[in-house]
């Protein structure tokens, strides 16, 4: 084997395309998912959700129900055991819907207000849909819209700083050639992983073991242990397969119910949420109204940059879906102003969903921007080069890289871009009229303090040992690829561990950050059992084992713009007819640093433009104003695109080096659904020379809207 | 889980007994719909007597030269056959427009007459309605209406049927045949769906314990000259937001014979036979075609969600029927 240190070459494993190392067993079945990995003596609890929107429990029928059959236990306020939920997490305070049936207050529909424990699902899931729960209901309000008087600016937090100002934004409007002054909005959305959210929890020889499906084992196992003041070292939280996450799968009311009972019954107990359930329990996008005002000179150069954007909350915990961040990043003008601001209503906490913040504002930003261009008379693609900025427009550091014009380039350029007449509703086809459009694309590159092992075994082969989360991604692959590349060695010599919250604290799966985080810390404990191995001497039957900690390298990061920049381009037909749109071609080009894995990270992409077709088209969760429930949630009620919507995408990239970085892997798992909404939404006007600004793009919005510039064409042509 | 019996005939005769020998007793087709129910709780059948195996999975020529379609016959096999879609093509193209593949394999003609609207609040047991729960109220009419109905709806129901092959069936003055255990009966097409009124739970005409044995299609030398547009808001796997079974026959510019049916606009599909009155002898264009759709459409009562519907069926209407004179034309 080669052991030697220095320039050596490496076995080129990153950047080549493997299969997933687990594909077989997940095509065969093999790979057992959290909810179906076996256990003696096994129980299943059933969650029961308030049917009401606000109000107080009065009662909890459990006397009948603990008769029927196989039912073991029903927990509720009145029984539970406590939890604290005082304490400061990962990510911050918990939500306060993991404080399981502490109260009998009720904060919006959906909330679980009881837990049947029952040998079969089946029984539990008869006995809980019989459980009688009656509530003194309240009024509620979850009437989401723009200018409510009771809308308000958030604190700050380490996540989201809620308002940036630099500068005269009126003066700069003012001053300028050309104004945009639009209101977007987008609906609420839902994660809908594959797999829905499971927990299975028991107690094994004084540890408390949970089966999961998370996007951290190391985070979840944290979270459960404060929340039920357990030593840190008696839980284990495992997740070998995740079927999708998308920034929902954190700790939810599901493993917190497991633990409970578990604890209470001294068996087993599964939790597993049905797919309505996970519209109410896991966190959703929140809908946002967004206001975004441009001031530019007549050749398209900005002066004035105004995004603000309003988001919901729940009445019992805040988060902001941070749809303003874009502009902080993206473009730059003397006057510059960026705002969020919330509105409270009795309806679930809203969480991070894919491209959280970015993914709503890019279809706002993006959408703005375009109206610009068509405003100026300049080409989309041109206006962007021309407000190309220097530095962070608020921050003022250099970017790491930014690629995003390399972006533009190589996309126009393969789209045929330059071949596009700018001027909307000319070109048509049979009863289809076509556009194209473009957005740009951006998502944060961060990176959160990992710990790796790596063993060289007494066999020649590797242990990695990273708790990382492959939520379908394909990390675990990933990390073969880099540890082999470090190690230079073969990648099936190398197995990668992940999953496992006895493998030491990692960077969770989110925020695009689980890559760049684990391969530095991989990269790191593989360069140093490389370099000992070189020392020679043989290797004990225990193997030799390096370590990392990349907390105090992370630390010691210099500050700067990170980001992963990207290019969307999109070709649309609208049916003059019914105002159906149908997307006919999606590119999306990238600038996202070392590429780990081409045949993983081009199926990440061309997921995400998906999602973001659906976004553009299809995906609105429906609140019924009267219940303070949804309407339809399900898969048939809830709708995203269908195979037959999906047309052919193209996903790839461009070099971008990071110059100086440790890693220079930056993250992809957001980028890819940034700016597809605006690409879809400007080609619909490039096809129709209408605006919508109202996502999903439906086929009524479409008619509608068409039928009114026609009226408003006739009108005008009439009086002139 | 909530248990049931299950029961399988092999004759209609033993299918009609079986169903009559207990309460809450349904027909298991399919399943696509009914399972789906159950599952929701919205059925809670005591028995379930499945009659897919019954000897009701044909195709033929009746002596008249129409077409009789046995209850069993899958959605996909409809589809497929060579005189339907010779004879009938709009017809195929419904069939083809619902559902997916697989859901299309095991639906049966029977069952998907028979499939209950997909308004939301239907098919969510924690809410009212007076389709599932008599008297409940109607919350769609002041909540989430969007694919609601535009007409004959009432203030009790504001569903839509969901089926796109019955709206073909419509323009197509099917006649359904069903047997009880009383006998053999038939029931046509504009008398099958009565209207919501004040019974919104009382979805169709047959009598009671009544099993729908087929379907039959009168020679219609029009139909050969039909289509069959569906709009919805994706491009597969969705249920109509309106959708149109239109048969033409133009002579030197003259309407001479026409059918239509419009779906997802009504509890039922919605035969426009004012808009057929307004075509028959008069001119085959854009104008005619827009009075048309005009005159059937003046009953319409939107609401404030589903006003759209108007503009669309117009526009359907205009579209479809343009296409169909432009096919004679050439």
């Amino acid at each position: 084997m080669t052991t030697t240190t220095g320039v050596a070459a490496v076995t080129g494993a990153v950047g080549s395309a493997h299969t997933r190392v687990e594909g077989r067993d997940k095509v065969t079945g093999a790979a057992r998912y959290s909810g179906e990995v076996p256990f003696a003596e096994l129980t299943h609890g059933w969650l029961v959700l308030s049917t009401v929107a606000r109000g107080r429990i009065r009662s909890v029928g459990d006397g009948p129900v603990l008769a029927m059959p196989g039912v073991l236990t029903v927990l509720h306020h009145g029984n539970a055991p406590r939890v604290d939920t005082d304490y400061m997490g990962m990510l911050g305070r918990p939500n306060p819907i993991v404080g399981l049936f502490q109260h009998d207050r009720v904060p919006f529909a959906g909330w679980p207000v009881a837990l049947v424990v029952a040998e079969t699902s089946e029984q539990a899931r008869e006995a809980a849909e019989a459980l009688v729960v009656q509530y003194d209901e309240e009024p509620h309000d979850v009437a989401f819209h723009s200018g409510r008087s009771d809308a308000y600016t958030p604190g700050d937090t380490p996540i989201v700083k809620a308002e940036t100002e630099k500068g005269d934004v009126e003066a700069g409007l003012d001053a300028s050639a050309v104004v945009v002054d639009a209101e977007y909005t987008t609906p609420e959305e839902h994660h809908n992983p594959m797999e829905p959210h499971a927990a299975t929890a028991r107690w094994d020889g004084g540890r408390l073991d949970v089966i999961d499906s998370n996007q951290g084992s190391s985070w979840v196992a944290s979270e459960l242990a404060q929340l039920f003041s357990f030593d840190p070292a008696s839980v284990r939280v495992r997740s070998e397969h995740v079927g999708g996450a998308f920034g929902s799968k954190g700790l939810s009311p599901h493993q917190v119910a497991a633990v409970m009972a578990t604890t209470v019954l001294h068996r087993p107990v599964r939790v597993v949420l049905t797919r309505s359930q996970m519209f109410s329990l896991i966190g959703y996008r929140s809908p946002t109204a967004q206001r975004i005002r441009l001031g530019a000179d007549a050749d398209g150069r900005l002066r004035a940059f105004d995004h603000q954007a309003q988001s919901l909350t729940s009445t019992v915990h805040e988060f902001v879906e941070s749809s303003a961040v874009l502009g902080r990043v993206m473009y730059d003008a003397d006057a510059h102003h960026t705002l969020h601001r919330l509105v409270r209503l009795d309806v679930p906490t809203p969480t991070w969903m894919r491209a959280p913040g970015e993914a709503p504002g890019s279809f706002a930003l993006e959408s703005a921007l375009d109206e610009l261009a068509e405003k100026c008379g300049i080409d989309p693609i041109a206006l962007r080069v021309r407000n190309e900025p220097e530095a962070g427009p608020v921050s003022g550091l250099p970017f790491s890289s930014r690629n995003v014009l390399a972006c533009f380039e190589e996309g126009a350029r393969r789209f045929g871009w330059a071949d596009r007449d700018p001027r909307p509703g000319l070109r048509r086809e049979g009863r289809w009229l076509l556009g194209s459009g473009t957005a740009a694309a951006t998502y944060p590159s961060g990176v959160g303090p990992s710990t790796a092992a790596v063993t060289a075994e007494a066999d020649g082969t590797f242990t990695v040992r990273i708790n990382a989360a492959d939520v379908g991604t394909g990390a675990r692959t990933a990390m073969t690829l880099v540890a082999a590349d470090a190690l230079e060695v073969d990648p099936d010599r190398v197995r990668v561990r992940i999953a496992d919250s006895d493998l030491g604290p990692a960077m969770i799966a989110g925020g695009s950050m689980g890559t760049r985080s684990w391969a530095w810390a991989v990269t790191v404990a593989a360069n140093e059992l490389r370099e000992r191995l070189s020392l020679g001497g043989g290797i004990p039957p225990e193997g030799i084992t390096a370590r990392s900690n990349t907390a105090e390298a992370i630390g010691a990061l210099t500050q700067k713009e990170r980001h992963s920049f990207g290019a969307q381009f999109a070709e649309v037909a609208v049916d003059v007819d019914t105002g159906e749109v149908r997307v006919r071609r999606l590119l999306g080009i990238y600038a996202a640093g070392t590429i780990v894995n081409p045949l993983t990270a081009r199926s990440q992409f061309i997921g995400g433009m998906i999602w973001g077709l659906s976004m553009a088209l299809h995906e609105e969760a429906i609140r019924d104003q009267a219940s303070g429930s949804h309407v339809g949630a399900d898969l048939a009620g809830y709708h995203f695109a269908s195979h037959a919507d999906v047309p052919i995408i193209e996903a790839d990239w461009v070099d971008d080096p990071v110059p100086g970085d440790p890693v220079g892997i930056k993250g992809i798992g957001e980028i890819g659904i940034v700016g597809v909404a605006a690409a879809i939404a400007n080609a619909v006007w490039h096809a129709t020379g209408v605006r919508h600004r109202d996502l999903p793009i439906r086929p009524d919005r479409v008619l509608c809207a068409a039928d009114e510039a026609r009226r408003r064409a006739a009108g005008g042509a009439g009086s002139a | 889980m909530r248990e049931f019996g299950y029961e399988r005939a092999f004759g209609v005769s033993e299918a009609v007994a079986l169903l009559g020998s207990a309460p809450d007793a349904r027909f298991l087709g399919g399943g696509t719909n009914l399972v789906d129910l159950m599952k929701a709780g919205v059925e809670r059948p005591a028995l379930l007597v499945d009659v897919r195996e019954l000897p009701l999975d044909g195709v033929g020529f009746t002596g008249g030269g129409g077409l009789r379609i046995g209850a069993t016959v899958t959605n996909s096999d409809l589809a497929a056959h060579p005189e339907v879609r010779r004879h009938h093509p709009a017809l195929a193209q419904a069939v083809l427009a619902g559902a997916s593949g697989q859901l299309r394999n095991m639906a049966t003609v029977g069952g998907n007459l028979l499939q209950r609207t997909r308004c939301g609040y239907f098919t969510d047991i924690s809410k009212p309605c007076n389709k599932r729960s008599p008297g409940s109220g109607c919350p769609a009419v002041d909540g989430e209406h969007h694919n609601h109905a535009i007409l004959g709806a009432s203030a009790r129901c504001i569903a839509t049927h969901p089926s796109d092959m019955a709206v073909a069936l419509a323009a197509f003055d099917a006649v359904i045949s069903y047997e009880t255990a009383d006998g053999p009966g038939e029931l046509p097409m504009s008398e099958f769906y009565p209207p919501v009124g004040d019974t919104p739970h009382i979805e169709t005409a047959l009598p009671p314990g009544a099993l729908i044995t087929g379907v039959t299609l009168p020679p219609s030398p029009v139909a050969a000259h039909s289509r069959y547009r569906k709009v919805r808001e994706r491009a597969s796997y969705a249920f109509a937001i309106g959708s149109i079974a239109a048969a033409l026959d133009v002579r030197d510019g003259v309407v001479r014979e026409v059918r239509l049916a419009l779906g997802a606009v009504a509890s039922r599909p919605w035969r426009a036979r004012a808009a057929e009155q307004a075509l028959i002898g008069g001119p085959a264009n854009a104008e005619a075609f827009a009075a048309a759709a005009d005159a059937e459409l003046a009953a319409a009562e939107p609401l404030p969600d589903n006003g759209y519907k108007v503009t669309l069926m117009r526009s359907l209407v205009v579209a479809v029927l343009t296409e169909l004179t432009e096919e004679v034309s050439r």
